[in-house]
C-alpha cells in the first residue's frame, strides 16, 4: 500500500511532505509507521532519521495509530478568551480521555492545535475536515452524540 | 441559461459554514424545488462577507437585503414571503437600537470600511473564473504584459508604496527589484499562506473568495521580476483554501491566463500549491523555503535573503497573500489612487481580523491611519455587554497589547511599532475588564514556547525562562525581581534570536508590564488577582447569610473540603480546595462569592510548608 501511495509522487525530497500526509490520510488508524518510514526511505533515497526529523517537527503527523475521528480543539488566544478551557473539560470528561489520546473504541483522538483561523466564531474545533465553531457545552455533547450515532 | 431575477448570495466563508451555512444552502435548494421556483433564483456559494459574528449571513439581489442568523428554519418563509410575495423578512434584518438596516450598505459594520484586497469577498461565487473577470479580473494581467515593461511594474509598485501585508511592512518594489536585478536562469515567487497567528483569518478568507485575485497577483509579480514558476504555501489546516486555489489554477490553465505565452507575449508561468504541516514558524519566509523543499521547516540566518539565494538557492521572492491581492487593484486603478488612501509612510487599507469581546466579530477592511476607536467601537460594534475596554492586542503572539490611552491611536506600522505594538498580520483581540492581562501573557509565551523550533538558543530556552516566571507569578510564588528579569530576558531575547518569531514573541509580556505593571506587581506582591481569572490568587467563599444549607455544594465537592450543617451553613477549608468551580456553578442560591486574593489560610500553610523546606535544606 505504501509503495503505491509512494508511486504516485516523483521521487523527490521535496514531495516528502505531501507522501506522509497521504499515507497518514490514507492509514485507517491515521498515523505514520514504522514500515511506511521505511518505505519512503527506500523510494526517497532518503536516510530514515531525516524521515523522522520532518516528521516530528510538524505537529500534524503522528508516530502512534490514533482514532477514526481526530478531535483538534483550537487553543489559541481569542479562543481562549471565550472560554475554550471549558470546551476542553466537557470534551475530555464526555470521551473519557486527555489530550493526545484515543478513546477504547478507537474512535476519537482529543488533540490540541494552534489556531484555525475561524476567530470570528470562537471557540471552534475542528473534526476530521469539519470546522465547528461557536462551541458551547451542550453543542459539543450534542456534535459528539451525533458522531457516535453515524457510526 | 435561464435568467433568473433574484440571486441569493450565501455566504460560506468558514465562520458562516461552521455556524451552519451549508445546511441552508441545502435546504433552499429543497424548498425551491417544493415552490417550483428554481428557475427564479440563483443560489450563489460566496467567500466570507466579513460579519463572522452574525452567521450564517445572506444577501439578495436586486434589493441587496441583509439577513443575518438565519437558520434552515426560516428558509421556508424567506421563499414563501420574500422570493414569491416580494415581502422581505423583517425579523431576519440587523436590528439596532430599534432601527432597522435592511440593505447591505446601510449595515453599520460596513459603514467606514473601503475593501480593496476583500473587494469580491462575498460578492463573487469564488468557484467561478467568469465571474471573476466579469469583476474586472485579469484586466491588470493583460494591462501589464502587454503594455508594461517589467521595470515599469516595478516603478508602478514603488510609487503605490504597497507594504508587506504579511506583518513586517517591509516595502513589495524592494523585494521584487533585488530579484528582477539577479540575472539569476530561474527564479522564484511564491505566496506565503501559512497563515498561523492566532487571531487572524484573512488570509484564508482571501483565498476561499477570491482565489482568482491572488493568482492574478502573483503572475504580475512574477512577470515583474522574471519568474517562471510560483508555489502557494497553504497551511493544512485550509482545505478550502487549497481546494479552491487548485481550481483556480486549473481554470485559469483552461482559459490560457496560465501557461506559455500568455497573451502572446513572451511570459510564460506555471504555480503549484504546496501544503504545510503544522508548524507556525514555516510563516517565516526563510523556515517556508526549506519546508518547501522536503526539509524540516526551521529557519536560516538573513542573509542571505531569500532574494539572492532562496528556494533550491534560487532568487525568490515570497510575498503574503493580502500582498498579492492588493496588487491587481492597484495596477486597475493606478497606484496614485491607491497611495491617496492611508497614510504617507503606510499607504492603502489593511484587512484586520477583529476577535475576543468585541460586538461584531469578523474581517474588516479600513484605510491605514484609522483609529483603534474607530475600528473597535464604530465598525466592531463596541464591547459585548456591559463590559468595559480594557486592552487590545495587535498582531498575534508577536505583537503587542494597547490600552484605552491609545484608543485614539491611528493604525499604521510606524505608530504601532513606536507604541510597543505591532500590525502582524492584523490580528485584532480585544478584552474585557475581566481578563488578567498577566494571564493573557502567559497564554500567549506558552504559544511561542510550544511553536519554536528549537534551533536557536535564546529562543528555545529563554522563553521557556520566561513562561516559567509567569507561571511563578500566576501560582503565587512570585517574587520580588521578577518583572526585572522578565523584562532583561525579554530584551536579550528579542535581540538575540534567529528569527522573527524568537525576535517578536517577548513582546506580549514586554508590552503588558509596560502598561499593566500595577497586575504583575499585585500578583507578585499582594498574591491577588483582581479578575480572579488566576485560580491560585482568589478564593471562594460562602456567604452564611445567604447559605441555606442545602449541603449541594458538599456533595459536589471533588475533594471533599466543605462540611458544615443546614443550621451551622457550610464553609470552605481553604488549604484543599483546588478551585474546580463546582460548588460556584452547583449553589442553588448562588451564595459563593469568588474573592480576588489567596486567602490567608493557604498563605498561611503555604509560609509553614516552604519553613519545613528550609529546614529540610539547612540539615
Amino acid at each position: 500500500m505504501y509503495k503505491e501511495i509512494c508511486a504516485k509522487y516523483a521521487p523527490n525530497k521535496d514531495n516528502l511532505i505531501y507522501i506522509l500526509h497521504e499515507i497518514q490520510d490514507t492509514h485507517p488508524q491515521h498515523y505514520i509507521s514504522t514500515e511506511a518510514v521505511n518505505e519512503i526511505s527506500k523510494y526517497l533515497k532518503l536516510p530514515e532519521n531525516h524521515i523522522y526529523g520532518v516528521l516530528t517537527f510538524y505537529s500534524m503527523y503522528s508516530t502512534t495509530p490514533r482514532g477514526k475521528h481526530i478531535i483538534r480543539l483550537c487553543e489559541s488566544p481569542p479562543c481562549y478568551i471565550k472560554g475554550s478551557i471549558n470546551i476542553l473539560r466537557k470534551l475530555k470528561t464526555i470521551l473519557g480521555v486527555s489530550v493526545g489520546e484515543t478513546t477504547k473504541d478507537g474512535k476519537f483522538t482529543l488533540e490540541l492545535c494552534a489556531c484555525l483561523g475561524v476567530c470570528g466564531n470562537a471557540p471552534v474545533m475542528m473534526i476530521n475536515d469539519d470546522v465547528y465553531g461557536d462551541l458551547s457545552e451542550e453543542k459539543v455533547e450534542d456534535i459528539i452524540d451525533k458522531i457516535r450515532g453515524r457510526n | 441559461m435561464s435568467l433568473k431575477h433574484i440571486d441569493l448570495l450565501i455566504c460560506c466563508g468558514s465562520g458562516c459554514i461552521s455556524a451552519g451555512a451549508l445546511k441552508i444552502k441545502e435546504r433552499f435548494h429543497e424548498v425551491l424545488k417544493e415552490h417550483k421556483a428554481t428557475n427564479e433564483v440563483n443560489i450563489i456559494e460566496t467567500g466570507c462577507m466579513g460579519p463572522c459574528d452574525y452567521g450564517p449571513v445572506m444577501v439578495i439581489y436586486p434589493e441587496g437585503i441583509f439577513y443575518k442568523h438565519v437558520t434552515p428554519e426560516d428558509v421556508e418563509e424567506i421563499v414563501s414571503e420574500h422570493f414569491i410575495k416580494g415581502r422581505p423578512v423583517t425579523r431576519l434584518m440587523l436590528q439596532e437600537e430599534e432601527k432597522t438596516f435592511a440593505a447591505q450598505k446601510d449595515v453599520p459594520f460596513y459603514q467606514k470600511q473601503i475593501k480593496v484586497a476583500l473587494e469580491n469577498c462575498g460578492y463573487i461565487n469564488p468557484e467561478s473564473l467568469d465571474e471573476y473577470i466579469a469583476t474586472g479580473g485579469y484586466e491588470a494581467l493583460g494591462t501589464v504584459l502587454t503594455e508594461m515593461k517589467p521595470q515599469a511594474v516595478i516603478d508602478e509598485m514603488k510609487a503605490s508604496g504597497l507594504r508587506g501585508r504579511g506583518g513586517g511592512g517591509f516595502p513589495t518594489y524592494i523585494k521584487w527589484q533585488m530579484v528582477h536585478d539577479n540575472k539569476a536562469d530561474q527564479k522564484y515567487i511564491i505566496c506565503n499562506a501559512d497563515e498561523g497567528d492566532p487571531g487572524a483569518f484573512m488570509d484564508r478568507s482571501i483565498l476561499e473568495g477570491d482565489p482568482h485575485r491572488i493568482l492574478e497577483g502573483m503572475m504580475i509579480g512574477a512577470y515583474a521580476m522574471g519568474a517562471s514558476m510560483g508555489f502557494f504555501y497553504i497551511r493544512a489546516e485550509y482545505p478550502l483554501a487549497i481546494k479552491r486555489i487548485k481550481m483556480a489554477i486549473a481554470q485559469a490553465k483552461e482559459m490560457g491566463l496560465m501557461g506559455d505565452n500568455i497573451f502572446d507575449s513572451d511570459f510564460s508561468f506555471d504555480a503549484e500549491v504546496r501544503t504545510g504541516a503544522g508548524a507556525f514558524v514555516c510563516g517565516e519566509e526563510t523556515a517556508l523555503i526549506h519546508s518547501i523543499e522536503g526539509e524540516r521547516g526551521n529557519p536560516t540566518p538573513k542573509p542571505p535573503y531569500p532574494a539572492i539565494q532562496g528556494l533550491w538557492g534560487k532568487p525568490t521572492v515570497v510575498n503574503n497573500v493580502e500582498t498579492f491581492g492588493n496588487i491587481p487593484t492597484i495596477f486597475r486603478k493606478g497606484a496614485k489612487w491607491f497611495a491617496s488612501m492611508g497614510t504617507e509612510k503606510s499607504p492603502g487599507t489593511k484587512v484586520f481580523a477583529l476577535t475576543g469581546d468585541v460586538k461584531n466579530t469578523g474581517l474588516v477592511e479600513v484605510p491605514m491611519g484609522t483609529t483603534l476607536r474607530e475600528l473597535i467601537f464604530d465598525v466592531g460594534g463596541g464591547m459585548i455587554g456591559d463590559h468595559k475596554f480594557k486592552a487590545v492586542q495587535l498582531g498575534g503572539p508577536s505583537g503587542g497589547c494597547l490600552t484605552v490611552e491609545h484608543l485614539d491611536t491611528g493604525v499604521d506600522y510606524e505608530s504601532l511599532k513606536e507604541r510597543g505594538s505591532m500590525m502582524g498580520s492584523g490580528g485584532v483581540i480585544v478584552m474585557n475588564e475581566e481578563k488578567c492581562m498577566v494571564n493573557v501573557a502567559k497564554f500567549f509565551m506558552d504559544f511561542c514556547v510550544e511553536e519554536s523550533c528549537g534551533k536557536c538558543s535564546p529562543c528555545r530556552i529563554g522563553l521557556k525562562q520566561m513562561l516559567e516566571i509567569l507561571e511563578r507569578i500566576t501560582s503565587g510564588f512570585g517574587r520580588e525581581g521578577d518583572i526585572e528579569e522578565l523584562q532583561r530576558l525579554g530584551e536579550s531575547i528579542s535581540k538575540l534570536s534567529l528569527c522573527g518569531l524568537g525576535q517578536t514573541a517577548p513582546n506580549p509580556v514586554l508590552s503588558t508590564i509596560r502598561y499593566f505593571r500595577d497586575e504583575y506587581e499585585a500578583h507578585i506582591r499582594d498574591r491577588s488577582c483582581a479578575t480572579k481569572v488566576c485560580k491560585d490568587l482568589m478564593h471562594f467563599q460562602i456567604d452564611k447569610d445567604r447559605c441555606i444549607g442545602c449541603s449541594l455544594c458538599a456533595r459536589n465537592c471533588p475533594v471533599k473540603c466543605i462540611t458544615g450543617s443546614r443550621d451551622e451553613k457550610y464553609i470552605i477549608h481553604q488549604v484543599d480546595c483546588i478551585k474546580c468551580g463546582n460548588c460556584y456553578d452547583v449553589c442553588p442560591v448562588k451564595a459563593i462569592d469568588k474573592e480576588p486574593g489567596m486567602h490567608p489560610d493557604t498563605v498561611a500553610h503555604r509560609a509553614e510548608l516552604s519553613k519545613a523546606v528550609n529546614r529540610y535544606e539547612d540539615l
